[in-house]
């Protein structure tokens, strides 16, 4: 085969991948990959304003659609830039594939201009690294990466190119295109740990599925089977921040998110179980509170394709490494083949009507000020219809968004779990609406979180995106300010959001169409106004300074010791709570 | 408020790994970053086209770290295979140490005798200096090192441990 630059050998493989779009920045390390995609047929550059945006701008795409999301980014700055994300995208299991310039081959190790190690920063932060130093073998590692980042467990994988090695002419053929010569990981479950674990399901009486983001990365399969072996069984479903879609909220076998701020319901189920079938989900300290009082009577049965996530915090009695899909396709198909009865859990349902009488989401209404939650549920409502995408920031604004906004469908709900970067929402919702053009895709935003990548108004304008962007402005970074009446008798250092910005003007400034909402009375006009104005839009939605977010498990604290309500909060704590995160 | 840890154990653990630029640094790199502990490591090409490394770490942790360890190690793209010798069973670890004394007179002879009993050889020696070559397990170079202490140590070097399961076949 003829020999070619190291820059086309790479645009080739994006094009033998598949990739349609890459999210990127340009600088003198990736000048010749920017040319061999200047006006490319068949390759989108989106130009993001912020590396880290594009990094985000990729998990969005990848989260919406399932396909790895691409990055171009140029060295040194470029790709420190690009940390955060790329931890992100390796904390949510989000299949990544990250290009980066580097300076010549023999310039590094020089401080060379623009010089960053790039793979040993991004070493602990990615799946696997690569610094590709021969064109030759450029082609191969390409193919590589994209089988790693959406093989097993899914995560970004780094590719360092030194500029050199772009320009420089080899044979692509020279090196085969592989997947990856020995990583294999373990996708099926065997036969008798599909058996085990319907035995342990048919004899329990208060089984619960606890669902996680392995999921939505399983692929839209995975869903449709977790609803069909909810059905077969009939016990409750709840999920993790990251797994919220997987299950309909419409069932009435759905329970609500669990965890730090999850519903009364499915925490209580979860420390009363006799079973926890945990499909997909890691026992993140989020969810579990006080380890040695995590569903105490439980047998559990943990199905994950990562078997570091197996018995890593919570010791497990039937651990299955497979991926969930696979494992509950299989789980259906044998329920069936052995004609299994479903079990009779009505005593189990009925503790858990008399759970959910405490209706742990209600929240005081207000005839003057606006409600944060009442703004997520009247957004919820308006929307709905339009089967939205929505994404986050990180802060209260979530909590109330995975608490109020309901999902029916995976691969809808676009949010930072495991890294909790505030500045994700806005850039992967221009990734999820790059990739579904007509898709009414909503940030519900903070007004501090929204300021951390806010440059990507501009990326907005720029490709004509509709992208909505919907402000809970408390201002207050005010997750740190409930931690601090919670936690330091609200002495609140450095949480008030001082210096705001005109939010409407700024968005009008970039070319969006900017609403200021105010009043109860203003709120449903106003969201009515965003869904029907054309192009993008920054809603201001003025809410409640000091409302909280409840339920809550303080850290450290067991499932039944939730605080239902603000009246609860003591405002101190010893000195072991203060320590936990 | 105080931290507060369980009682280690000490494991042997062989991890055959793609002989790749940074694999070291990665394996390493997990230990510090997850808080685990190294208290030896060695590493080598073993094959014959250099393409595969076999890396012998002697760790310490309670059994549900050692787990993971073994999990992380499991879940690096480059790595093979990983084997808890510890938890196999029968297994030879051995471990090359010089040991330099320096001395004269009775200090001297007596370190000449511990060195036959050790069955440690002279790789180097002066008037006033020698320098032993002895391999074992861990602990036969430890108590040899430490009776050196006596006689006049100057310096140790160790290679850290090696291993491999007894019996025909591979861990
Ligand atoms: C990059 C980053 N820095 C700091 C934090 C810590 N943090 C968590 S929530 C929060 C406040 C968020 O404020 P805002 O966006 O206004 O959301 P609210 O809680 O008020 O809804 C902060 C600072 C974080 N999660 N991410
Ligand atoms: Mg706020």
């Amino acid at each position: 085969m003829a020999e070619k630059s190291g820059a086309d050998i790479l645009v080739d493989t994006l094009v033998d991948q598949g990739v349609e779009v890459i999210f990127g920045y340009p600088g003198g390390a990736v000048l010749p990959i920017y040319d061999a995609i200047f006006e490319h047929p068949k390759i989108r550059h989106i130009l993001v304003r912020h590396e880290q945006a594009a990094t985000h701008a990729a998990e969005g795409y990848a989260r919406a659609t399932g396909k790895p999301g691409v990055v171009l980014v140029t060295s040194g700055p470029g790709a420190t830039n690009a940390v955060t994300g790329i931890t992100d995208a390796f904390m949510d299991s989000i299949p990544m594939v990250v290009i980066t310039g580097q300076v010549p081959t023999p310039l590094i190790g020089s401080d060379a201009f623009q010089e960053a190690d790039t793979v040993g920063i991004t070493r602990h932060c990615c799946k696997h690294n690569y610094l590709v130093k021969d064109p030759a073998k450029l082609g191969a590692v390409m193919h590589e990466a994209f089988f790693i980042a959406t093989h097993g467990r899914p995560g970004p994988v780094v590719i360092d190119i030194p500029k050199d090695v772009q320009v420089a002419k080899g044979d692509p053929s020279a090196a085969p295109v592989s997947s990856h010569k020995s990583y294999r990981p373990k996708t099926s479950a065997r036969t008798d740990e599909v058996d085990a674990a319907l035995d342990l399901i048919a004899k329990a009486d208060a089984p619960i599925f606890y669902t996680g983001g392995g999921i939505i990365n399983s692929g839209p399969e995975a869903s449709a089977s977790l609803r069909r072996i909810a059905e077969l069984t009939g016990a409750p479903v709840t999920s993790t921040l990251m797994g919220l879609g997987a299950f309909p909220a419409t069932s009435p076998q759905w329970m609500g998110m669990l965890g730090m701020h999850g519903t009364y319901e499915a925490n209580m189920a979860m420390n009363r179980a006799d079973l926890v079938i945990c499909l997909g989900a890691r026992f993140d300290d989020r969810v579990t509170g006080r380890l040695d009082a995590f569903s105490p009577d439980s047998t559990k049965i943990h199905v994950d394709i990562d078997r570091s996530s197996i018995n890593k915090t919570v010791a497990v009695d039937l651990p299955i490494v497979a991926d969930v899909g696979d494992f509950l396709e299989a789980l259906c198909a044998h329920w069936e083949e052995r004609q299994m009865e479903r079990r009779d859990l009505s005593e189990w349902w009925a503790r858990i009507k008399g759970w959910r009488a405490t209706e742990c989401l209600a929240y005081p209404e207000h005839d003057k000020l606006i409600m944060p939650q009442r703004a997520i549920e009247n957004l919820f409502n308006a929307t709905r219809g339009h089967n939205p995408i929505i994404t986050t920031e990180v802060g209260q604004h979530q909590m109330w968004a995975a608490q109020h906004f309901h999902f029916d469908d995976p691969n809808k709900w676009l949010t930072s779990g495991g890294l909790g970067t505030m500045g994700y929402g806005l850039p992967a919702a221009i990734g999820a609406q790059i990739a579904f053009p007509d898709a009414l895709v909503i940030d519900i935003a903070g007004e501090a979180s929204i300021q951390m990548n806010i440059q990507e108004l501009a990326t907005a304008t720029q490709y004509r995106l509709p992208v909505k962007i919907f402000i809970l402005n408390n201002e207050y970074m005010g997750m740190v300010r409930q931690w601090q009446e919670l936690t330091y008798e609200s002495r609140y250092s450095s949480s008030y959001s001082d210096a705001l910005p005109d939010f409407v003007k700024l968005g009008e400034a970039y070319g969006w169409t900017g609403i200021r909402i105010e009043k109860p009375e203003e709120l449903d006009a106003g969201i009515d106004a965003m869904i029907n104005t054309d192009g993008p839009v920054i809603v201001d939605c003025r809410v409640a300074k000091l409302a909280n977010c409840f339920p809550m498990i303080p850290s450290g604290a067991a499932h039944t010791e939730m605080l239902l309500q603000a009246d609860e909060v003591s405002g101190k704590m010893d000195d072991e709570a203060k320590a936990l995160v | 408020m105080h931290i507060t840890e369980t009682a280690p154990e000490r494991h042997v653990l062989t991890v055959t790994v793609d002989n790749e630029a940074g694999i070291l640094a990665r394996i390493a790199g997990m230990f510090t970053a997850r808080g685990y502990n190294i208290e030896s490591l060695t590493v080598a090409d073993v094959t014959e086209d250099h393409a595969i490394s076999r890396i012998t770490i002697v760790t310490n942790g309670p059994p549900h770290v050692i787990e993971q360890i073994i999990a992380q190690l499991d879940r690096l793209v480059p790595v093979h295979k990983v084997a808890d010798l510890t938890d196999i069973g029968p297994h030879v670890q051995r471990e090359l140490a010089l040991v330099k004394v320096a001395g004269v007179g009775e200090h001297r002879i007596e370190a000449l005798r511990l060195a036959e009993v050790y069955r440690a050889s002279v790789v180097d020696a002066t008037t006033e200096s020698f320098i032993f070559e002895i391999t074992g397990a861990p602990d036969k170079i430890q108590s040899f090192i430490d009776l050196m202490r006596q006689v006049g140590l100057v310096e140790v070097g160790r290679t850290g441990v090696v291993a491999i399961v007894r019996g025909k076949e591979a861990s």
